[in-house]
């Protein structure tokens, strides 16, 4: 309801009807439509999703705008905050289990579906089709699929860009972490350095990944289209950088905000979402290191 | 606390907005339900049109309507609205409706998240509505769309793909709303343990939703990047497996059908106490029921797939967790009958679906158990007898929950008493009917008859006859209820805020029709 005093403790505060739904929606219907007209090669394609794009863009721009205005304006209670709390824990355990169905599969095609396939076990009925075929990871599968026409490719090694990657990262959360208790402890200073130092090395994470996708693709012959191996490879690492960038503008946002003097110690919700979020990418990075590319 | 909810309507504060602008920007929970509740039985319609299709083709041997594409088409097409059209949408708009209500708040927690759901469902919809008239059609690989045979679809492919991508995120949106709303916006007093049924049935299904709906975003993007990508996840050359898709799947989609069926558990354990006079017997080992029935959803999904050469070891697994389930189930079925015994029972229309859902999906439920012994279901897999199945869990086990819910609650939504005479006819004629569609498909299983195909053999003829008429039956039945709804939106005796004389809890207290605004400070409990 809109009764809710403008004072913080007081009444739950509810939104009055709000238009930004709808048009979030059609937003993405938008840019949905035109994803797939451009993968159907139609020749709008592109034109409907960079207008998606845009009003998605707008969806973000105003929908958090009004919600940081609200929140400056004291409308939230401890009550509103607990529910935004929440509202993120479990947005971020359906992230989770969105890469739980991507590392299933790899786990799932290294401990059975290769090794059936190389003739193993009481399913080996499967290695029938391929004779020949030797079960090992990596592999691009029986017809060794991939660009170059021998069928090889080169492995993405771990201690190299990759391990150098990690170390980016988990500084990150350390300096994202100090950069918390500034704000805690009312060390502005402080917690815009370190805040800045965490998107800039998450930045540098991202354009090592970049560089290391067009080594992969051009010079080890690992694409997507590399078998199981290049799927799952890029695929994984794929969906994980697009979630560093989200994580590294949000944390864009929150500096800008700080730098508007934004957030007090006690409370600052949207610093510590975007925390939360960070070391999310983080974790899901060792996980990745570790069975993507280590072992 | 019931005046001063109304006092402040007509202080002329936040009263709704006027024409579409309310159901385009409203983001108050009735008007979301209520928008949920006729998105869909119109789904339900919609849907329900096109089984009728496909009924009239089986309705005799041959191809006599539609061609073989298309019937695959239209065959997914249905499932896939039914399920994400119809059954769950129509159980999120009754969340929106009572739980707030029941739990003494206010509104749902995070009111402008609530209304993005609704319209993502509603545009996402569209997008899967519009397959079925791209080149190529829609996919017709079936609900579960299963590699390779769904890479063959034509442009709507991608199309397809992306709708259940938003419908995804309209779920999980949806469910974060109902966790925060169950968790923190209860009136004090309200402890966990003393929370209607119905509401810890939404609680568990948003976990579960929150939990499987990525893995199945997960799996029709591998499809998607397999089909584009040139990538191998179920192409054994490149070292992928198609099995791995049904593994995946079936992560998702045995959760999935708890999804749609414990919020009919709790509207159930809400009405059988109503008209018995009773209070539920056992509340809390119900409450450990749906918990453990959740938990075990997770660890059955390759009941679904005996028959692709698991190896021994998985099969018995899947089997014995499977007849697990049957446990906590039996405890609510048990304790819904306890429920009963020696109370006073009157037959209004809400009463009646809730009790032919205790049989029929307990029905259901056992053939289930059948099909879930590993050797047995060698024969059974994908024969009419899982169609069997599937629809008495889902029709008079889901379906006709959700009917006992709006027939519970329609009163206090519109504030007018329906004409129950009516209510017990549509009873009538869609308990019937159902089992004339239904039960028949059993026999044809067993003889043999496999699923998804648009002809069969003569001997099979009898029984899709018969299984043919009651569908029409079924069908027409149901505009019966429309017409029972739209009356009763329109007008009528009015009802009191009890409306039932045994129901009771928090959304009994506040007048019918409920102001626009009710708990505006949180209520005392009594
Ligand atoms: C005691 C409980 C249950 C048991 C033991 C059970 C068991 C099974 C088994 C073993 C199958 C696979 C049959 C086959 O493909 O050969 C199956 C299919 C199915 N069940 Fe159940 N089930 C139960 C309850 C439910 C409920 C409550 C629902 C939905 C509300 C449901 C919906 C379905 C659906 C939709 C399928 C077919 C999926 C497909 O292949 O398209 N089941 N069930
Ligand atoms: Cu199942």
């Amino acid at each position: 309801m809109s009764h809710a005093e403008p004072s913080p403790g007081s009444a739950y505060y509810f939104p009055h009807g709000s238009r930004l739904p709808f048009y979030g929606s059609a937003s993405l219907f938008v840019l949905m439509a035109g994803a797939a007209a451009t993968l159907n090669g139609a020749a709008a394609g592109g034109w409907i999703l960079g207008l998606g794009g845009v009003l998605l863009a707008g969806l973000f721009f105003a929908w958090f705008g009004q919600v940081i205005r609200e929140n400056q304006a004291g409308l939230y209670n401890d009550q509103v905050d607990r529910s935004f709390r929440m509202g993120m824990m479990w947005f971020i355990f359906s992230e989770v289990m969105f890469f739980a169905a991507f590392f299933g599969a790899l786990f799932y095609t290294r401990q059975f579906a290769v090794p059936w396939l190389g003739g193993e076990g009481s399913k080996g009925l499967a290695g029938l089709l391929w004779p020949e075929f030797e079960a090992g990871w990596p592999t691009n599968g029986p017809a060794a699929l991939g660009p170059r026409a021998d069928g090889s490719f080169d492995v993405m090694k771990a201690f190299g860009l990759p391990a150098v990657n990690t170390m980016l990262l988990l500084s990150s959360g350390l300096t994202v972490t100090i950069a918390h208790h500034a704000l805690k402890s009312g060390q502005r200073a402080l917690l815009k350095l370190f805040l800045a130092l965490t998107f800039l090395l998450g930045f540098s994470f991202l354009s090592i990944q970049v560089y290391e996708y067009g080594h992969a693709w051009h010079e080890l012959g690992l694409q997507t289209g590399t078998g199981i191996y290049g799927s799952t490879f890029f695929l994984l690492t794929g969906f994980h950088g697009l979630h560093v960038l989200i994580g590294a503008i949000m944390l864009v946002v929150i500096w800008l905000r700080c730098l508007k003097g934004h957030f007090t110690p006690r409370q600052h919700f949207a610093f510590e979402a975007v925390a939360w979020y960070w070391h999310f990418v983080d974790v899901v990075w060792l996980g990745l290191f570790v069975f993507v590319y280590w072992l | 606390m019931v005046e001063a909810a109304v006092a402040m309507d007509h202080a002329g504060h936040a009263a709704p907005a006027r024409g579409l602008t309310r159901w385009l920007t409203s983001t108050n929970h009735k008007d979301i339900g209520t928008l949920y509740l006729v998105f869909a039985l119109v789904m339900f319609l919609v849907g329900g049109a096109m089984a009728l299709l496909i009924r009239a083709e089986l309705h005799a041997p041959g191809l006599q309507l539609v061609n073989p594409g298309f019937y695959n088409q239209i065959l997914t097409v249905h499932a896939l609205l039914m399920v994400f059209g119809a059954v769950m949408p129509a159980t999120v708009g009754l969340a929106n409706w009572m739980i707030p209500l029941q739990i003494g708040a206010a509104d749902m927690a995070l009111p402008r998240l609530n209304l993005f759901s609704f319209w993502l469902l509603f545009f996402a919809s569209v997008l899967l509505t519009s397959t079925l008239f791209l080149p190529g059609g829609a996919p017709a690989a079936g609900w579960t769309l299963y590699p390779p045979l769904v890479l063959q679809s034509g442009s709507a492919f991608p199309v397809a793909i992306f709708s259940i991508h938003l419908m995804g995120a309209s779920s999980i949106m949806g469910a974060i709303n109902v966790i925060v709303t169950v968790l923190n916006m209860r009136t004090p007093g309200m402890t966990l343990l003393k929370m209607p049924l119905f509401c810890w049935a939404w609680l568990i299904t948003a976990y579960l939703l929150i939990a499987v709906m990525p893995v199945f975003a997960g799996s029709v993007t591998m499809l998607l990047t397999d089909y584009f990508l040139a990538t191998s996840f179920f192409n054994p050359a490149g070292g992928g497996d198609p099995v791995l898709y049904q593994h995946v799947f079936w992560f998702f989609g045995h959760p999935e059908v708890y999804i749609m069926i414990l919020p009919a558990f709790g509207i159930v354990s809400e009405i059988i106490p109503t008209f018995a006079r009773k209070p539920i017997f056992g509340y809390d080992s119900m409450v450990y029921a749906i918990a453990s029935i959740a938990f075990l959803s997770f660890i059955v999904w390759a009941h679904h797939m005996f028959t692709v050469g698991m190896p021994v070891a998985g099969q018995l697994f899947f089997m014995m967790a499977t007849m697990l389930i049957a446990v906590p189930t039996g405890v609510k079925v048990f304790n819904w009958t306890a429920t009963l015994w020696r109370g006073s029972i009157s037959f209004e229309p809400p009463m009646l679906f809730a009790l032919a859902f205790l049989f029929l999906f307990t029905l259901g439920g056992l053939s289930g158990l059948m099909m879930a012994i590993a050797p047995v279901d060698l024969q059974y897999h994908d024969s009419y007898f899982i169609v069997a199945h599937f629809h008495y869990v889902l029709v008079p086990g889901a379906v006709f929950a959700i009917i006992a819910g709006v027939y519970y609650w329609l009163p206090k939504w519109t504030g007018h008493q329906y004409s129950v005479r009516l209510g017990q006819w549509h009873f009538w004629l869609t308990a019937i009917s159902v089992n004339v569609m239904f039960f028949p498909q059993h026999f044809l299983g067993l003889a043999g008859m496999p699923r998804r195909i648009p002809d069969y053999a003569t001997p099979f003829a009898d029984w899709n006859a018969v299984s043919t008429i009651g569908s029409f039956v079924f069908g027409f039945a149901q505009l019966l209820f429309v017409w029972l709804v739209w009356r009763c939106a329109r007008g009528g005796e009015r009802a009191t805020a009890q409306v039932w004389d045994g129901a009771h809890g928090l959304e009994w207290t506040v007048p019918s029709p409920p102001p626009y605004h009710t708990f505006a400070t949180p209520p005392e409990l009594r």
